[in-house]
C-alpha cells in the first residue's frame, strides 16, 4: 500500500498530513525507529484509501495544469522560434511579447463552431481527439520531473510508456476513418502503416538501455546513468529520436497529415476545440517525448549546482528546440521512403545496437549479484566503441540502403503518343 | 469502379490474396479524389482529379477555369495602352515579362522601334522579374516538398527587395505596367542605381545560401531524383519551354537563339539539365537566376543616357495586319498574337501561356507516381493559374 | 537567330508533298487549305529540310465572315520559323483536322479553341471545354458572341 511513497515527495507530504499512522510511520514521520510512536494524520486509520484518492487526484490536477501550462508556452515557444529560423518575427501582438497568443488561440478554438460531418460515424469521431489527449497525458504518470517529483515510480514505467504511447496511432486512425474525408483516410491509413512501423526500431533502440540500466523503472534508469546513456547508447539515442518523430508526426516524417499532399491529413475535418485537442495532444507530445528522451538518454533530472526540476526543463526544451530547428529545415519524406526508412535503416541499426551492447555488457562488466557492474574506466572504453559504432555503422547504412522507389510501370498505351524529333 | 485503365493484371486486392493466399479477404477498390479546387498546394484554384490506387496515381485530369476572366475578350474594347494593364493580370508574379511581351507584339504590330535606353531598362526589370519568378518557383516547390515554408520565407526576403527596386521604377509592386508601347513608362529615378548595385552585390549570396541549403540536401534529392522524368522528345512535342525544356538537357532559350531587345549585347549561359526529373527542373531555377544577375550587371555597365519613349500618338492605331511576339518568360515562351483591323484596340489579342501549356505533360509525368511526387511535378512546372486560366 | 521562312518559299517547298494544299501567300504568311491541315502540318515536321518539331502556338480569329486558324511553328534543329493559316468559312460547325498526333502540345490549345471559339478540330482525342464548363452558352471569343441575359 504504501510503496507507491518511496522517494515520491511529490506526494508525501499531502498523504501523511492526511493518514500519517504507525503502519506508515516509516515513510511518514522523519527519524522514526521501531518502537516510538507514530505522528498521527487526520484521518483514523482504515481510511488510507481515501487519503490515496484525494492526494492522487491533487498531483495529476497539479501536474495536468502546470504541464499544461508548459504546454501553451512551447507552443508560443515554437511558433516564435519558427518565426525567427524563417527570418520574420512571429506573434508578437498579444499581450507582451505575443506571451498570450497560446491564449488567444484558446480561446479561438474554444469559441468556433464545432462541425461534424455529415459522413462521419460521430462516436468515432467525437472519440478520436479524446483518445489522443488522454493517452498523450497517461504518460506524465510515469514520468519524473525532478528528484522525487513523480506520480507513480512504477516498475514497468518503460514498458507502460511504450504501450499508452502506441494508442495514439488507434485515435489517429479513428480520427481518420470516421471523418468520411478521403484526404482523412488518407492520413488514417498512413499513420497506422507509419505509427506501427516505427514502434519497433523505437523500442529496440530502448532495448540497449534496459540492458544497461537493469530496470524498466524510469527512476531507477535516472539514477543507473552515471554517464550520460547518450555516450554509452549513441544509436540508441539517434534511433530512438528519429522514431519519436516519426511518432509524434513531427517533419521531416508528418506525412500523416502533410500539409501539401493531404491537406490536413487525419484532422482535416475537426473544428474547434476538438481540432485543438489534436493540437494539444500533437504540441504536448513533443515535451513528453522529450521528457522520456532526457530521462532515458540524458541523465534525468541530475545535473551539477541548480535544482532538478530547473535540470529536467532545461533537458526538455532543450530537445524541443532541436526538434522545432528540424521541422523548419527539412523537407518531408514520401510516405514509402518513410516506410523503408524504418525497415530498411532503423530495424537493422536497432538489433546491430541490442548485439553490441550486450556483447560489451559481457566482456566489459563484472558479475556482482545477479547483474553485472562497471568500472569507470569500462563505461569510457564502452562510449568510445559505441561512438565509433555509431558513426560507422549509419555511414555504410547510408551507402547500402536506397529509399529511392521507381515508378509503377505504366503500358505505353496509357500515357500520350510521343514521336521522335 | 473502374478506371479502364487495367495497370496491374489483377485488381489490387487480388494481389494481396495471391501473396496470403485464403489469409485474408480482402478487398479493395481505386479511389477517386478531388485534389482542389481548394487545396493548399495547387497554386491557385485548380484542380485534379486523380484516381488512386492506395498511394499510386493511375489517372490524373487536370481541371481548371476556375479563374477565368476573359481577358482575351477584354482586350478586344481596350485601347493598346489600356491592355498593358490587362497583361499585369495575368502571370500576377511576372507582371513585368508580361509587359514586356505584350509591348513588344504591339510595336512590331505598329512599326515602332523604342529607343536605346527604353531596351536596356526594359531587359533589366524583365531579368529582375525572372529572379523574383524563380525565387517564387523554387520557395513553393520546397513548400510543395513539406519545407515548411522557410526556404519560402527565404525566397520571399530576396522577391521583397526586386518588388521595392520596381516600385522605385514604377511605383507599384505586383500589377506594374511598367512599359509602354514605344518605350517605358518613366526613366529609372536617380536612387534607382545605387539601390540596385546593392542588389546585385547582395544576391549571388543569397543563392549561395539556397544552394548551401538545399542542394545537397539529402531528402530533397531522394524525393526529387529521377522522378517524373521528361525527356527532350517529349517535351518538344508537347510544346513545353523554358526551364523545364531546358531541365530536360536542351539549351533552348529564346534570348539566345532569337535575340530581342538588347540580349544580343550580353554574355550569358544557358543553364540545362541532365535527367529532366524533378530535381533538375529545381536546380535550373538556381543556376538561371545567376545568369539573370550577370545579365542585369552587364546592362547597368552599357545602358548610356538618353529618351526612354519614342514618340508615338496617345492613341495608338497600328495598320491592320497582324503580329506575334515572343520572348523568354520566367515559365516559358511568352508569346502574344495581335490582330489589328487598324482602330484604336486590338481586333484580336492572343496569350501563348507558358504555364498552360506546360501543363499539357502533367499527366504522362505523373502517372504510376505518388501522391506526394504529383504535388513536387505540379510544382516543379511551375503553373500560375492567373496565366492558365486568363 | 530564327530565320521566319516566308510563305512564298514555304510553299514552294512543300508543293510537292502536298499538291494543291496551298491557297495563297502573303510575306511570311501561307494559307492552306483547312481540309488539308493536317497533311501539310505532317509533311513541315517530319520533312528533313523542314522539321518543323516545336508547336508554339495555335491562335484562332475570328474574322465573321471566317474563322482563321494560325499555327506558329518553329525547327529547333535549323533555327528558322514558320506561320501556317487556315480559314475555316461558315459559323455553325467549322471544322479542322487536328494535329495533336503530331504535336501532343496542341492538346490543350486545340480544346481551348473549341471551347471560346467554337472551332472544332476533329480526331482531338479529348475535345471538351477546358476554360468553361460544359453547358456553356456559346463561345465567347466570337465577334458576334452576346452574354446570355440574366
Amino acid at each position: 500500500m504504501n510503496a507507491f511513497l518511496a522517494g515520491n515527495s511529490l506526494m508525501r507530504g499531502l498523504y501523511c498530513w492526511l493518514a500519517a499512522n504507525q503502519g506508515n510511520a516509516q515513510e511518514c514521520s522523519p527519524g522514526w525507529q521501531p518502537g516510538m510512536a507514530a505522528r498521527d494524520g487526520l484521518l483514523p486509520a482504515g481510511w488510507e484509501w481515501l487519503a490515496f484518492a484525494v492526494t492522487a487526484s491533487v498531483a495529476a490536477f497539479l501536474v495536468l495544469n502546470l504541464f499544461l501550462l508548459l504546454a501553451m508556452f512551447y507552443t508560443y515557444l515554437e511558433r516564435r522560434l519558427i518565426g525567427r529560423f524563417q527570418v520574420r518575427i512571429g506573434p508578437n501582438r498579444t499581450g507582451p511579447w505575443g506571451l498570450l497568443q497560446p491564449v488567444a488561440d484558446a480561446i479561438k478554438l474554444l469559441t468556433k463552431e464545432s462541425i461534424i460531418p455529415d459522413g462521419a460515424d460521430r462516436w468515432l469521431f467525437n472519440l478520436a481527439p479524446i483518445a489522443m489527449v488522454v493517452t498523450m497525458f497517461m504518460v506524465l504518470a510515469v514520468l519524473p520531473f525532478g528528484e522525487g517529483t513523480f506520480i507513480a515510480d512504477i516498475n514497468v514505467g518503460l514498458l507502460f510508456l511504450i504501450a499508452v504511447t502506441s494508442v495514439n496511432a488507434l485515435a489517429v486512425f479513428m480520427a481518420g476513418v470516421a471523418s468520411g474525408n478521403r484526404y482523412a483516410m488518407f492520413g488514417g491509413v498512413r499513420a497506422v502503416a507509419q505509427l506501427i512501423s516505427y514502434e519497433v526500431p523505437m523500442v529496440l533502440s530502448v532495448v540497449g538501455v534496459l540492458l544497461l540500466a537493469g530496470s524498466l523503472s524510469l527512476v531507477d534508469i535516472v539514477n543507473a546513468q552515471r554517464v550520460p546513456f547518450l555516450l554509452l547508447q549513441p544509436l540508441g539515442f539517434f534511433i530512438f529520436v528519429v522514431g519519436a518523430s516519426a511518432e509524434m508526426n513531427r517533419p521531416p516524417f508528418d506525412t500523416l497529415e502533410a500539409e501539401s499532399e493531404i491537406v490536413a491529413g487525419y484532422h482535416t475535418e475537426y473544428s474547434g476545440m476538438k481540432f485543438g485537442y489534436f493540437w494539444l495532444a500533437e504540441y504536448s507530445a513533443v515535451l513528453t517525448t522529450s521528457g522520456v528522451i532526457a530521462t532515458l538518454f540524458l541523465n534525468g533530472w541530475q545535473g551539477p549546482l541548480l535544482p532538478s526540476h530547473v535540470w529536467f526543463l532545461l533537458k526538455v526544451f532543450g530537445l524541443a528546440f532541436v526538434f522545432i530547428w528540424v521541422r523548419s529545415t527539412l523537407p518531408r519524406v514520401r510516405i514509402d521512403q518513410t516506410m523503408a526508412f524504418a525497415w530498411k535503416f532503423l530495424l537493422p541499426l536497432g538489433l546491430l545496437n541490442i548485439f553490441v551492447t550486450a556483447a560489451e555488457i559481457l566482456v566489459l562488466g563484472q558479475p556482482q549479484g545477479e547483474g553485472r557492474v562497471f568500472s569507470t574506466g569500462g563505461l569510457w572504453l564502452m562510449a568510445g566503441i559505441n561512438v565509433t559504432v555509431t558513426i560507422g555503422s549509419v555511414a555504410v547504412f547510408s551507402r547500402l540502403v536506397s529509399l529511392r522507389t521507381p515508378a509503377l510501370p505504366v503500358p505505353a498505351a496509357h500515357l500520350s503518343r510521343v514521336e521522335a524529333r | 469502379m473502374t478506371t479502364g485503365l487495367g495497370l496491374s493484371a489483377a485488381p489490387p486486392g487480388e494481389r494481396y490474396k495471391r501473396l496470403l493466399p485464403g489469409a485474408m479477404s480482402m478487398r479493395s477498390e481505386p479511389v477517386t479524389v478531388n485534389v482542389g479546387p481548394q487545396h493548399p498546394s495547387t497554386h491557385g484554384v485548380f484542380r485534379l482529379r486523380v484516381t488512386f490506387d492506395g498511394e499510386i496515381i493511375l489517372d490524373v485530369e487536370p481541371i481548371f477555369g476556375y479563374l477565368h476572366r476573359g481577358s482575351e475578350k477584354l482586350a478586344e474594347e481596350r485601347t493598346y495602352t489600356q491592355v498593358i494593364t490587362l497583361t499585369d493580370r495575368l502571370d500576377y508574379v511576372a507582371s513585368m515579362t508580361n509587359n514586356q511581351a505584350y509591348v513588344l507584339a504591339a510595336e512590331k504590330l505598329a512599326g515602332l522601334r523604342p529607343p536605346e535606353r527604353a531596351m536596356y531598362l526594359r531587359v533589366i526589370a524583365a531579368e529582375l522579374q525572372r529572379i523574383a519568378s524563380h525565387l517564387m518557383a523554387t520557395g513553393f516547390l520546397l513548400n510543395d516538398l513539406g519545407a515548411f515554408a522557410t526556404p519560402l520565407m527565404y525566397c520571399f526576403r530576396e522577391r521583397e527587395k526586386i518588388l521595392d527596386l520596381f516600385e522605385m521604377l514604377c511605383g507599384a509592386r505586383i500589377t506594374l505596367s511598367y512599359m509602354r508601347v514605344g518605350g517605358v513608362f518613366q526613366d529609372a529615378p536617380e536612387d534607382f542605381w545605387p539601390a540596385l548595385r546593392k542588389f546585385l552585390k547582395e544576391m549571388p549570396g543569397y543563392i549561395d545560401e539556397y544552394e548551401a541549403l538545399l542542394v545537397e540536401n539529402e531528402i530533397l534529392v531522394t524525393r526529387t531524383r529521377g522522378v517524373s522524368v521528361l525527356t527532350v522528345d517529349h517535351a518538344l512535342n508537347a510544346s513545353v519551354t523554358g526551364p523545364m525544356l531546358r531541365a530536360s538537357g536542351f539549351p533552348w532559350d529564346l534570348r539566345v537563339v532569337d535575340p530581342y531587345e538588347v540580349y544580343d549585347r550580353v554574355r550569358f549561359d544557358v543553364p540545362v539539365g541532365k535527367a529532366g526529373d524533378n530535381y533538375d527542373r529545381f536546380k535550373i531555377r538556381l543556376d538561371e537566376m545567376r545568369q539573370s544577375l550577370r545579365i542585369v550587371e552587364q546592362c547597368v555597365e552599357q545602358i548610356e543616357p538618353g529618351p526612354v519613349r519614342a514618340e508615338s500618338p496617345a492613341l495608338l492605331r497600328p495598320p491592320a495586319g497582324d503580329a506575334y511576339a515572343r520572348i523568354e518568360g520566367p515559365k516559358g515562351e511568352l508569346g502574344f498574337y495581335l490582330v489589328s483591323d487598324g482602330s484604336i484596340a486590338p481586333y484580336r489579342f492572343k496569350l501563348r501561356a507558358p504555364s498552360f501549356i506546360n501543363l499539357t505533360v502533367l499527366r504522362d509525368l505523373v502517372i504510376g507516381w505518388k501522391l506526394a511526387d504529383m504535388i513536387v511535378t505540379l510544382g516543379s512546372i511551375d503553373i500560375n493559374m492567373g496565366e492558365v486560366d486568363r | 537567330m530564327i530565320r521566319p521562312i516566308p510563305g512564298e518559299e514555304l510553299a514552294r517547298r512543300i508543293q510537292d508533298a502536298c499538291p494543291g494544299a496551298v491557297e495563297r501567300w502573303a510575306g511570311l504568311d501561307l494559307w492552306v487549305r483547312p481540309e488539308r491541315v493536317l497533311e501539310v502540318c505532317q509533311h513541315l515536321k517530319s520533312d528533313s529540310g523542314l522539321g518543323f518539331n516545336l508547336l508554339n502556338s495555335i491562335s484562332a480569329v475570328d474574322y465573321v465572315e471566317h474563322f482563321e486558324v494560325v499555327y506558329h511553328l518553329t525547327s529547333t534543329s535549323h533555327l528558322h520559323s514558320a506561320v501556317l493559316k487556315a480559314r475555316v468559312f461558315g459559323r455553325e460547325d467549322p471544322t479542322l483536322p487536328s494535329v495533336v498526333g503530331l504535336w501532343q502540345g496542341a492538346d490543350y490549345q486545340e480544346r481551348e479553341i473549341w471551347d471560346l471559339m467554337g472551332v472544332r478540330f476533329e480526331g482531338h482525342p479529348n475535345l471538351k471545354r477546358i476554360l468553361l464548363w460544359e453547358g456553356y452558352p456559346g463561345h465567347p471569343l466570337r465577334r458576334d458572341y452576346l452574354e446570355a441575359p440574366r
